[in-house]
C-alpha cells in the first residue's frame, strides 16, 4: 500500500512537472507534432474500426431489447446518448492507452537502457522537456480527436446495423439521434478526454523515463503503462462524470 | 583553461548504489591538453567516474571540479554551462535511434548555438568528415555498422568543440584495425584542438596508444596512477596485470 502510495505522489509530481514545463520555452513544436502523429494519427485505424463495430453490435443488441418494449424509433437516441457520454470517451481512453501508452512507455524505457537519454543530457538538452512533455501534450490534445471519431464511426456503424434491420433512412437516422441532444451532452464527455489523454501520458512516459532495470525495465514498462493508465482513466471517468453533473446539472436529468 | 593547469580534479569523491559501494574516498586530476586513460576490472566504477564528470550522477560525498567549476553544486543554467564544455562518447555510441546521423549532430547546434543553418551545415559536415562519415548523413542509426556507430557518437560528442572528451569503452565491440582507428581520432582530436581526454578501456593495446596517464581503480579504490611505464613499475599487483595483462 505505501508502494501505491508513494507511485502516486511520484507520477503526480511527475506530471505536476510536465504542466509547468508545457508553458516554459523552447516549446518543442517539431516533437509534439512527431507524437502527435505516433499517438494520433497511427491510433485513427483502431479507433475508427473499433468505434464502427461497437456501434454495430450495440444497435443489434439494443434492437432486441428496445422491440419488446415497441421503442425502436429510439434507437438512434440510444446510441447517439450512449457514444457521446460514455462509450466513445471511455473506450477511446482505453484502446490509445493499449496502443500509445504502451509504446511510449517502452520507447523511453529503451531509451533509458541504450543511454540515449544521459545522451540527450550530456549535450545539455533537457531530456524530460524533449522527450516527456510533447508525449503528453500529444495525447492530451489527441485523445478529443480520436474520441470524435470513435463517435461518428460508432454512429455510422449503429445505422448501417439499423439500415440493414429497417432500411431507415441516414437523414432520419440522424434526425432522431440528435433530436434530444444539447451541446452541455457533447462538450463537456469530448473535453474530458483531454484529461484521460493527460493521465496517459504522464503515466507511461513515468514509467518508461522513470525505468532503472535495462532491457528487462522495457517490458515492464509497457505493462505497467497500460494497466496503471486503463484502470486510471476508468476512476478518472467516475470522477469526472459526477464533476460534469455538477456544473451541467440538466445532463444529470 | 590552459595546459599543464587542471582540467578535472576528482577529490575524495564517494559514490554507492544502495550497500554496493562503487567508488570509495577516490582523487585524481588530470591537466588540460593531456589524455588520461582509467583502467580497472568490471565493475571497479569506471564508467560511474565519467557520468560523474558531467553531472549524469551525483557523488555522495567529494568534489568534482571542470575547469574550476564544481559540478556537483550545480544545477539548470550553470551545469548546462559546464556540460557544453565536455563531449562524451558512450559505449554504445547512445544515438538517437528516431533521428538521422544529420538530426543527431543538428539538435545540440539548434539547441545551444545561434548558427545559422547554412553554418549547422558546415559544422556537421566538418565534423562527419573527421570522422570519415560524410557521406552517411542521410543514414538512420541501426543503418550503420558497430564501428561507424562508434565514430558517429564520436562525431556527435565533437560537435560543439568540446574541450573535455570523455570516451566510454571507445574500441569495445571493435577489431583491432577499427580500434586503432577510433584511437587514432581520439590522438587526432587532442593533437589538434588540445582537447582534454578521458578514456575509460579494457583495451591495454589502445590505452598505450593514446594515454598520457593511467589511473588504475580496483573495488571502487584508486590503486595506482602515472605514465604508462609508472604503472608497469607500480608497487601494486593489480595494476601491473592490468597495464600489462595483453603483452
Amino acid at each position: 500500500m505505501t508502494n501505491v502510495l508513494e507511485t502516486a505522489g511520484k507520477v503526480s509530481l511527475f506530471g505536476l512537472r510536465a504542466a509547468i514545463d508545457a508553458f516554459r520555452r523552447p516549446f518543442e513544436g517539431a516533437q509534439i507534432v512527431r507524437n502527435l502523429a505516433e499517438v494520433g494519427s497511427k491510433s485513427l485505424p483502431l479507433v475508427i474500426a473499433s468505434g464502427f463495430a461497437l456501434g454495430a453490435v450495440m444497435t443489434l443488441h439494443t434492437r432486441s431489447t428496445l422491440t419488446m418494449f415497441g421503442a425502436t424509433a429510439a434507437i438512434p437516441t440510444v446510441q447517439a446518448f450512449a457514444f457521446f457520454l460514455e462509450i466513445g470517451p471511455l473506450v477511446t481512453g482505453l484502446l490509445v492507452a493499449g496502443r500509445a501508452g504502451s509504446g511510449i512507455g517502452a520507447v523511453l524505457a529503451d531509451m533509458r537502457a541504450t543511454e540515449q537519454i544521459d545522451g540527450i543530457e550530456s549535450l545539455s538538452v533537457d531530456s524530460f522537456k524533449y522527450l516527456v512533455v510533447p508525449r503528453i501534450i500529444a495525447c492530451t490534445l489527441a485523445l478529443p480527436v480520436l474520441t470524435l471519431f470513435m463517435d461518428f464511426s460508432g454512429l455510422l456503424g449503429g445505422f448501417l446495423a439499423e439500415y440493414a434491420a429497417s432500411h431507415l433512412s441516414l437523414q432520419l437516422y440522424l434526425s432522431r439521434a440528435f433530436s434530444e441532444f444539447a451541446w452541455s451532452n457533447f462538450w463537456p464527455p469530448t473535453l474530458k478526454t483531454c484529461v484521460f489523454g493527460f493521465a496517459i501520458g504522464t503515466i507511461s512516459s513515468f514509467f518508461g523515463y522513470t525505468t532503472n532495470e535495462g532491457a528487462q525495465g522495457v517490458g515492464k514498462a509497457a505493462t505497467n503503462s497500460v494497466v496503471v493508465s486503463s484502470l486510471m482513466i476508468i476512476l478518472l471517468d467516475v470522477l469526472l462524470i459526477k464533476f460534469i453533473f455538477f456544473i451541467f446539472p440538466e445532463t444529470a436529468l | 583553461m590552459t595546459d599543464g593547469q587542471p582540467a578535472i580534479v576528482f577529490d575524495q569523491v564517494s559514490k554507492a548504489f544502495g550497500a554496493k559501494h562503487v567508488l570509495s574516498d577516490v582523487s585524481w586530476s588530470v591537466p588540460a591538453g593531456e589524455a588520461a586513460c582509467v583502467l580497472g576490472r568490471s565493475g571497479t566504477g569506471k564508467s560511474v567516474t565519467l557520468k560523474l564528470i558531467i553531472a549524469l550522477l551525483k557523488p555522495d560525498k567529494g568534489t568534482i571540479q571542470i575547469d574550476g567549476d564544481d559540478v556537483t553544486r550545480l544545477n539548470g543554467p550553470g551545469l548546462s554551462r559546464v556540460r557544453r564544455k565536455v563531449g562524451y562518447l558512450f559505449q554504445d555510441a547512445a544515438l538517437f535511434d528516431s533521428l538521422t546521423l544529420y538530426e543527431n549532430l543538428a539538435l545540440p547546434l539548434h539547441r545551444l548555438t545561434h548558427k545559422t543553418p547554412a553554418e549547422i551545415d558546415f559544422a556537421i559536415d566538418r565534423v562527419l568528415g573527421q570522422v570519415e562519415l560524410a557521406g552517411d548523413k542521410a543514414k538512420m542509426p541501426s543503418e550503420l555498422s558497430g564501428g561507424m556507430r562508434k565514430r558517429a557518437g564520436l562525431a556527435r560528442a565533437l560537435v560543439l568543440e568540446p574541450k573535455i572528451l570523455l570516451a566510454d569503452e571507445p574500441s569495445s565491440g571493435l577489431d583491432r584495425i577499427t580500434a586503432a582507428e577510433i584511437d587514432e581520432l581520439l590522438l587526432r582530436q587532442k593533437s589538434e584542438f588540445k582537447t582534454t581526454l578521458i578514456v575509460v578501456s579494457h583495451d591495454v593495446a589502445g590505452v598505450r596508444r593514446v594515454a598520457d596517464r593511467v589511473i588504475v581503480l580496483d573495488r571502487g579504490t584508486l590503486i595506482a596512477q602515472g605514465t604508462v611505464p609508472e604503472i608497469e613499475q607500480s608497487e601494486n599487483e593489480t595494476a601491473r596485470k592490468l597495464i600489462g595483462s595483453n603483452q
